[in-house]
């Protein structure tokens, strides 16, 4: 059963790496317009556009960054087999009942089922962590469990195992809405993050708000600006041909307005994602997206 | 097939990136007026950044170009009809012309931020680390040279319909 399931996203990923080849020559012509026609909704998602929860925002209605994409790429997230982002899900859902580390244990020996234990925990990340006193990213707690839990090293931030594990617990909240702590402890670091957001970094002296407040909806040359949603993340990107990180997104955004980028799993891009999924709140997690 | 497909993408990176690298974007001789010496007021720039007068074609070019002016990006150009992907960011360019003087189309180039006020998303392009993080390889540049910049002036003063 498994091994269907495989062969097929394998076969779907080869499709995509053909669908995204051909795109660098002929980049399907998209008008704007065009891709916010009601395409339906991505799999296991009940709305793409949510009111925010109060009226003092800068967003009247936060919108997904599948809305803004061609009917093509939305296609490939509306079947859970079509979605090449799933054999990262799926590698995630092995490692985490392979033993791994001094202490001889796996995720599976603290947490059970993960059906039961994960659900609903990656759409509240990143989250406060008392004892550490800061808040820690999906990855990072990850990685808290893996060196004081099981005894075992850090992943890399981007590694295979890091993405497919991250894949696999945001994915056990999809259709769920992100609901962010923002208030108590998590505050300043709110602040932080909308701070970054609206300064103006690089050669191009851009902020994120420049591009993904001011002008979503348009066509940067063949790019159709989002909202710069959080929601998706870890995303599979057919750029990419594979899935990435959240973190590793804001470096590209950062590298194409020719600044020096944050490292992952720097304050910076903690406070940024802390912001963002605030700033997205009420918005489902549709992890593992399927973006250009 | 996929194998071949992705040879040729290769292919058409490495000639992008080596026809960009030919362009020369710090040409000093051509450059007299310094970024640091630029002035606008009142939204013009009286006085051409070089000696030499822009030249339009090479202007077209530089317009179009994703590594340099890259005006394309924002800007709808009928001039250009037969390129893909013209932006919506800005006003379209048709008829700038009849609009702008020389000496308006140059400050807005080299910074139009003193024109239209500190919100327009429109980069300076003739001006030194306008932003924080300005990447290494960037840092202490402007994004178009002097003389880039009256080429662009040259061609716009072309599109007057």
């Amino acid at each position: 059963m498994k091994g269907t399931a495989k062969t097929k996203a394998l076969s779907a990923l080869f499709a995509v790496t053909m669908l995204s080849a051909t795109s660098i020559f002929y980049m399907q012509v998209v008008k704007a317009g065009d891709s916010l026609k009601d395409d339906g909704l991505p799999s296991g998602i009940s709305k793409v556009k949510v009111k925010p929860a109060t009226d003092d925002g800068p967003l009247d209605e936060i919108i997904s960054g599948w809305h803004f994409r061609s009917k093509e790429t939305k296609n490939l997230q509306q079947d859970d087999f079509e979605n090449p982002g799933y054999l990262w899900v799926e590698q995630g859902e092995e490692l985490w009942a392979t033993k791994d580390g001094s202490k001889g244990k796996s995720c599976k020996s603290c947490h059970d089922d993960p059906a039961k234990s994960m659900k609903g925990v990656g759409a509240n990340m990143p989250k406060w962590d008392a004892k550490l006193k800061r808040p820690l990213t999906l990855e990072q707690r990850v990685n808290t469990c893996r060196t004081q839990g099981l005894g075992a090293k850090e992943w890399k931030w981007e590694s295979r195992e890091m993405l497919s594990m991250t894949a696999f617990i945001r994915n056990l909240s999809r259709g769920m809405p992100m609901n962010v702590q923002a208030d108590g402890p998590m505050k300043p670091w709110v602040e932080k993050g909308k701070n970054i957001y609206y300064t103006r970094v690089g050669q191009l002296n851009m902020s994120c708000s420049n591009c993904h407040e001011d002008n979503y909806g348009k066509n940067i040359r063949a790019d159709h600006l989002s909202q710069g949603q959080s929601n998706g993340f870890p995303t599979y990107r057919l750029k990419w041909q594979k899935i990435g990180s959240l973190h590793r997104r804001f470096k590209g955004c950062m590298k194409n307005i020719r600044a020096t980028p944050y490292k992952p799993g720097s304050d910076e891009f903690v406070a940024l994602e802390i912001y963002l999924s605030q700033r997205g709140k009420g918005l489902e997690i549709e992890t593992p997206a399927v973006r250009n | 097939m996929k194998k071949a497909m992705h040879t040729i993408a290769v292919c058409a990176l490495i000639g992008a990136t080596a026809a960009s690298s030919a362009i020369s974007i710090n040409d000093a001789s051509a450059n007299p007026v310094t970024p640091d010496k630029v002035k606008v007021v009142d939204g013009k720039i009286k006085t051409p950044l070089t000696n030499k007068p822009g030249n339009a074609a090479d202007g077209k070019n530089w317009f179009a170009n994703r590594k340099l002016g890259n005006c394309l990006a924002c800007h709808v150009n009928q001039d250009m009809s037969s390129k893909p992907f013209h932006g919506e960011i800005g006003p379209a360019v048709n008829a700038v012309a009849t609009r702008y003087s020389p000496a308006q189309l140059r400050a807005i180039l080299v910074d139009a931020k003193s024109v239209f006020g500190d919100q327009t998303i429109m980069p300076g392009f003739y001006k030194v680390d306008p932003g924080q993080r300005v990447a290494k390889k960037f840092k202490g540049k402007t994004i178009l040279s002097g003389q880039q910049v009256e080429d662009i002036i040259a061609y716009l003063l072309t599109l007057k319909k």
